[in-house]
């Protein structure tokens, strides 16, 4: 037996594959409504096959929890697949809009704000009569840190997408339909085994 | 001129009247075998019943008097045939009333199709009269459903709902169709569904978990057997028994399993769980392998899971990998159908002698009987025990009965003192525990198996839950022998009130109605037993009876069930006093 590792709660990504239908989406976030789980960030989106979506979900769970989770959501009948990631072995990514008043703009006379977005690796996405909006892709602490020095001018919106991401396994999603062909053509034996 | 007939031919085959909605239901329903459905109408499923009047020589319908019964009796129905149940509903109000037996069927695994009424689609989402979003609230307790709103989707989706419900773990499927569907006209055709790509029932057992499983029995010198519901949905029975009786390994059942395994057999030690047997409870805290097949480790079985078969190495054969290492950790995990995996391991087993194993089950039973059973089955003074009345229809119906029950201490009486010897006979509310699901569930029972003794034992305060079956029972004439067991006491909660709340018998004691006028009220004849001495001679009467018979028998009032694994507690922290 080995010695148990501390299972201690941290993110994981829950990447599903699905048909896409309907009601698809209640059916997966009530799985963990009953079990009084959070959802961090959840974005669904077409997959590289035409018909079938890819939900990223992010959690704070154990991984015993997080397991028997995934094994849930895997018995929804339109669920392709269901696959567990701690965070390392994703690579992920969010989109954060910044709306900011142009006024500081007109007078940034020591090129702060210039500054700002030059550090940060963001952009002007759109320049209006009273405010500009500024874009920013990158991690939640990265597009968190823009947001605390853009408070100093104003920021009269804010918004950050969900959390997407790519694993790094080198599954295809294309041969694992494939594989799920033949796992569920296979029927009981039970006729073969009439007396 | 060949060419042309043919030609015509296949034309006249392919090409047939359009027929409505409502009529492609009943057809889906005809193809795949059904027979009987059970239902209430109401105004959104009215086109289909409409339709249903025109198919009263191919469809049998019972009209409940309230959906539970219906989806109860769709219940009872599947689980003594193994068939897909069916019932109907209208919308909102019948259809949420389904929801309690859509729960139960889901915990229970038991395959249902039910068919709901919906508002017209231009209404939906409209709070229009009757309208309820059945989806919605149907999505966590049912294994698929699915809201009809274009008419030539009829026939896949019931294909697709058959096949869901029946194979793999099976479950209840509910199909929601508007109304305007009902009433559209299409052409139809079948194709029963036979695969659904992101859907894989059977998996199949790998060669290294079947290997490693028999090594595990092959060297254990204390094995132990749990079979439950899961070798009936697979239909494992015989298999069961021939790997048992090779490996020579003690065997006992769940709730659900009961009927499973031949409970005369040499190697059956009994009954698992909170009100379990003895030797069964306390020996899973002493074997080395435990072997649990098509069983869940349901906390009423289990106890304590800190202390539960902490020493043993568990190989959990079970078809839904979401229960493997769910509850208990396992050493092997066999994920597949229970039968398919039992007829490939028990090639691989060793024939074995666990002789003085099995003697410390029997040593066991020896204890509970002097210290509970001896005084459970044969009280010589004060009223009537549930305990001893079970024993006697047990020994008067040899076994042989289906026997239906609500949730209770009659329940729980019943699973410990009726000795089932003939398989595909117990059916429970198990899971969840519903109270009122043994009347209209054994009317089911009846109508699936017309030919067998089915004997329905309910408590007084689970009867009168769902007593109104008592017309449908009336107006089909169908041939349930009822068994009230009548303490005037919620008794497993008064029960619990007396042990762990100091007796403060919080809203447990009840005023009943006189029972015998009731079921007089229906045309059943009845007849009330309080003495000891006119048991037999009126459970005689009422197997004899040829129509339903109800039969209530005043029992002790404050009659504890034992033993028992209180809440929480260790198996071994069983009780017997």
């Amino acid at each position: 037996m080995n010695t148990p590792q501390p299972d201690n709660e941290r993110t994981f990504i829950i990447s599903v594959l699905t048909e896409n239908k309907s009601g698809l989406l209640n059916a997966i976030t009530i799985i963990f409504t009953r079990r009084k789980i959070n959802i961090e960030s959840i974005n669904v989106s077409e997959s590289e096959v035409v018909g079938v979506s890819r939900y990223t979900i992010v959690v704070k769970l154990t991984r015993e929890k997080a397991e028997k989770l995934v094994k849930q959501i895997r018995k929804l009948i339109e669920v392709l697949g269901a696959f567990l990631y701690e965070e390392e072995d994703t690579h992920y990514q969010e989109l954060a809009l910044y709306k900011v008043p142009l006024e500081p703009f007109l007078n940034d006379s020591q090129n702060t704000i210039e500054n700002l977005i030059r550090q940060h690796f963001a952009r002007i996405l759109m320049v209006e009569r009273e405010y500009i909006i500024i874009e920013k892709t990158g991690r939640k602490s990265e597009t968190q840190q823009l947001f605390e020095e853009l408070k100093a001018f104003g920021v009269s919106e804010f918004v950050r997408s969900a959390r997407i991401s790519i694993s790094k396994s080198k599954r295809r999603t294309e041969r694992f339909l494939e594989e799920l062909e033949e796992l569920s053509a296979r029927t009981s034996k039970k006729v073969e085994y009439q007396d | 001129m060949q060419t042309l007939q043919a030609k015509s031919d296949k034309e006249t085959s392919v090409k047939q009247d359009p027929i409505s909605g409502s009529e492609a239901v009943l057809r889906c329903l005809i193809e795949e075998g059904v027979e009987t459905i059970f239902g209430y109408p109401g105004g959104a499923i009215m086109p289909i019943y409409d339709a249903l009047y025109g198919y009263a020589d191919k469809l049998t319908h019972i009209l409940v008097r309230h959906e539970q019964g219906a989806i109860h009796a769709a219940q009872g129905y599947s689980r003594v045939t193994g068939r897909v149940g069916v019932c109907f509903a209208t919308s909102g109000p019948g259809a949420t009333n389904l929801i309690t037996g859509i729960a139960d069927a889901q915990i229970d695994s038991t395959p249902l199709v039910c068919v709901t009424g919906q508002v017209a689609s231009p209404l939906l989402g409209t709070d229009a009269f009757q309208e309820t979003d059945v989806i919605g609230i149907s999505m966590p307790v049912t294994k698929w459903n699915y809201q009809i709103t274009n008419v030539d989707e009829i026939p896949a989706v019931f294909a697709k709902a058959f096949f869901i419900a029946k194979s793999g773990r099976p479950g209840p499927v509910l199909i929601d169709i508007t109304k305007d569907v009902q009433n559209a006209m299409m052409q139809f055709s079948y194709k029963k569904c036979e695969k659904i790509r992101s859907y894989a029932p059977y998996p199949k057992p790998t060669q290294q978990s079947l290997q490693d499983a028999a090594e595990l029995i092959n060297t254990a010198k204390k094995p132990y057997i749990l079979v439950g519901h899961g070798i009936l949905l697979s239909g494992a029975q015989k298999e069961i028994v021939e790997f048992a009786e090779k490996a020579h390994i003690p065997v006992a059942s769940t709730l659900m399993g009961l009927s499973a395994f031949p409970t005369d057999h040499p190697l059956y030690v009994g009954y698992l769980g909170m009100h379990g047997n003895y030797g069964p409870n306390i020996k899973t805290n002493e074997c080395d392998v435990l072997i649990a097949i098509g069983m869940r480790f349901d906390d009423r079985v289990t106890g304590n899971l800190k202390t539960y078969a902490r020493q043993a190495k568990v190989i959990h054969i079970e078809i839904d990998p979401a229960e493997i290492d769910k509850n208990v950790k396992t050493a092997v995990a066999i994920n597949s159908d229970a039968k398919e995996a039992l007829h490939e391991l028990t090639p691989l087993i060793k024939k074995q002698s666990h002789t003085e194993w099995l003697q410390e089950f029997r040593d066991c039973d020896k204890i509970e009987h002097d210290k509970v059973i001896q005084h459970a089955l044969h009280p010589e003074t004060g009223k009537l025990k549930m305990s001893e009345v079970v024993n006697v229809i047990s020994e008067m119906t040899n076994g042989e009965a289906i026997v239906v029950t609500d949730v209770g201490q009659h329940q729980m009486a019943t699973s410990r003192y009726y000795k089932f010897k003939v398989t595909d006979s117990n059916v429970t509310s198990g899971g969840l525990g519903t109270m009122g699901f043994a009347l209209p569930a054994s009317m089911g029972a009846k109508l699936g198996k017309p030919d067998r003794q089915v004997i329905a034992v309910i408590g007084d305060g689970g009867y009168q839950m769902t007593v109104q079956e008592l017309g449908t029972i009336m107006q089909y004439n169908i041939g349930v022998k009822i068994v009230v067991l009548n303490n005037s006491f919620l008794g497993m909660v008064r029960q619990w009130q007396q042990l762990f709340h100091e007796k403060r018998y919080s809203f447990t004691e009840m005023t009943n109605p006189n029972f015998i006028k009731l079921a007089e009220a229906y045309s059943i004849p009845a007849e009330k037993v309080e003495q000891r001495e006119n048991l037999k001679a009126a459970v005689q009467k009422m197997l004899d009876a040829k129509g339903p018979y109800f039969m209530e028998v005043i029992v002790e009032t404050e009659e504890n069930v034992f033993p028992m694994v209180p809440a929480g507690a260790s198996v071994t922290d069983i009780r017997l006093e």
